[in-house]
């Protein structure tokens, strides 16, 4: 049996992430049972978490990689595709939801040619939903990176969404 | 080892300690249906076929992973349970592509047996018609995602018997599919040993031999069984 890093190669070992990824791993003392954490660290580090990545993982923790990869698919909160630079996530919260929250969200599907869950080719922008964000007072509401804005319209979407990528209305 | 005494379906039944209400069941000849359940691997309890009603408990209980106790009053064909049944295998097939006529197990499936005992002639529900691959990068062998039902036998038996690991589930919900390593294409799975178990292991005909056509696949059990208890009991030669 041919070892698996000679098909995919693991990053490079002198990547400063690596060495944190490794420290937590350490604190946890390579247990297979760490490694919903170690997916964490590890999705904190790099921002998401590439093929290699996981194959690294489940060399360092002893797992098979089938394990490790059905793992971090069945978690919404992993992804394993980068993520754009900027984020738009338009709650989809019962109170979103009769407030035109989907109405919101097509919107910008429209706008941006992509679907949800889905980063633009040139890696500008993910969009997501979520299942709400206790913001229910405000709704219907939709999130730019990091920043929620209440009381969202159609138009007043498709302004601030331009204003978060930064193009000129 | 200690007797219980139950009654199945109005049978007086023994059973010994530590045995599964479906194991006792099939020992006195009680036929229980199962689909994700195989002899020798570890059980899940995934497919709910074999729901059974205990007495006092008002829970339907899987038969393949509740333990015999004393006393015990079970019915295993009520007919809220064969409606259930139905149902399950109804949605079964309506969930996947699911065409015996074009299909290397027809005659030797699983699934195709459960409906032709359940007479279930036609399903009600809607088919989704799933867009699912087929996967034929492995010299010896295929898997075609269309028909398989998620038992996870394929899984149990590559882990438990095989030992390599190679296929895992991914995904949730209805975009859960089989994968092997790191959802390679299978002929590039490197823990794969090309040993074929999971390909008996599989009821319907999701995991196939390469080269058969409609109606020739066969699963072969009795090698699976064979390994699986050849240590234990130590009968090397078939």
């Amino acid at each position: 049996m041919t070892p698996n890093n000679t098909v995919v190669q693991a990053p490079p070992a002198n990547d400063k992430r690596l060495r944190l990824l490794e420290a937590t791993m350490k604190r946890h003392q390579y247990r297979p049972d760490a490694l919903i954490e170690v997916l964490h660290r590890a999705q904190e580090l790099f921002g998401y978490l590439d093929i290699k990545l996981l194959l690294h993982i489940a060399q360092r923790l002893k797992l098979p990689p089938s394990q490790v990869y059905g793992v971090a698919t069945f978690y919404h909160f992993f992804s394993l595709a980068p993520k754009g630079v900027h984020s738009c996530v338009v709650c989809m919260g019962t109170a979103c939801y009769v407030k035109q929250a989907a109405q919101l969200l097509s919107f910008l599907e429209k706008e941006t040619g992509i679907q949800v869950g889905e980063t633009t080719s040139d890696g500008q922008l993910s969009l997501m939903t979520a299942r709400c964000l206790g913001a229910c007072g405000i709704a219907p509401t939709v999130v730019f990176d990091d920043q929620l804005e209440g009381h969202q319209t159609v138009e007043s979407v498709g302004e601030r969404l331009n204003t978060c990528l930064g193009v000129e209305a | 080892m200690s007797v219980k005494t139950l009654t199945i379906d109005n049978q007086l039944i023994s059973a010994r300690e530590g045995e599964t209400v479906l194991e006792t069941a099939r020992n006195a000849n009680i036929g229980i249906p199962t689909l994700c359940h195989l002899e020798g691997l570890s059980t899940v309890g995934a497919c709910r076929l074999c729901l059974v009603e205990v007495e006092g408990v008002s829970k339907l209980l899987p038969a393949c992973v509740t333990v015999v106790q004393e006393g015990m009053m079970i019915q295993t064909h009520t007919e809220r349970l064969q409606h259930y049944r139905r149902m399950i295998v109804e949605l079964l097939l309506a969930e996947g592509n699911h065409v015996c006529a074009v299909c290397v197990s027809n005659g030797n499936c699983e699934l195709q047996d459960l409906a032709v005992e359940m007479g279930i002639d036609h399903v009600d529900l809607t088919y989704q018609f799933p867009d699912r691959k087929v996967d034929i990068s492995h010299a010896r062998f295929g898997i075609d995602h269309n028909r398989c039902v998620l038992c996870t036998r394929c899984i149990r038996v590559c882990d438990e018997v095989e030992g390599a690991h190679t296929w895992d589930m991914a995904g949730r919900g209805h975009t859960a599919h089989v994968i092997s390593d790191l959802n390679q294409p299978w002929g590039e799975a490197s823990s794969c040993t090309s040993c074929g178990k999971c390909v008996n292991a599989c009821p319907t005909g999701a995991l196939f031999h390469r080269g058969s056509t409609v109606g020739e696949m066969q699963h072969e059990r009795e090698q699976l069984s064979f390994i699986m208890t050849a240590r234990q009991q130590q009968q090397w030669v078939r």
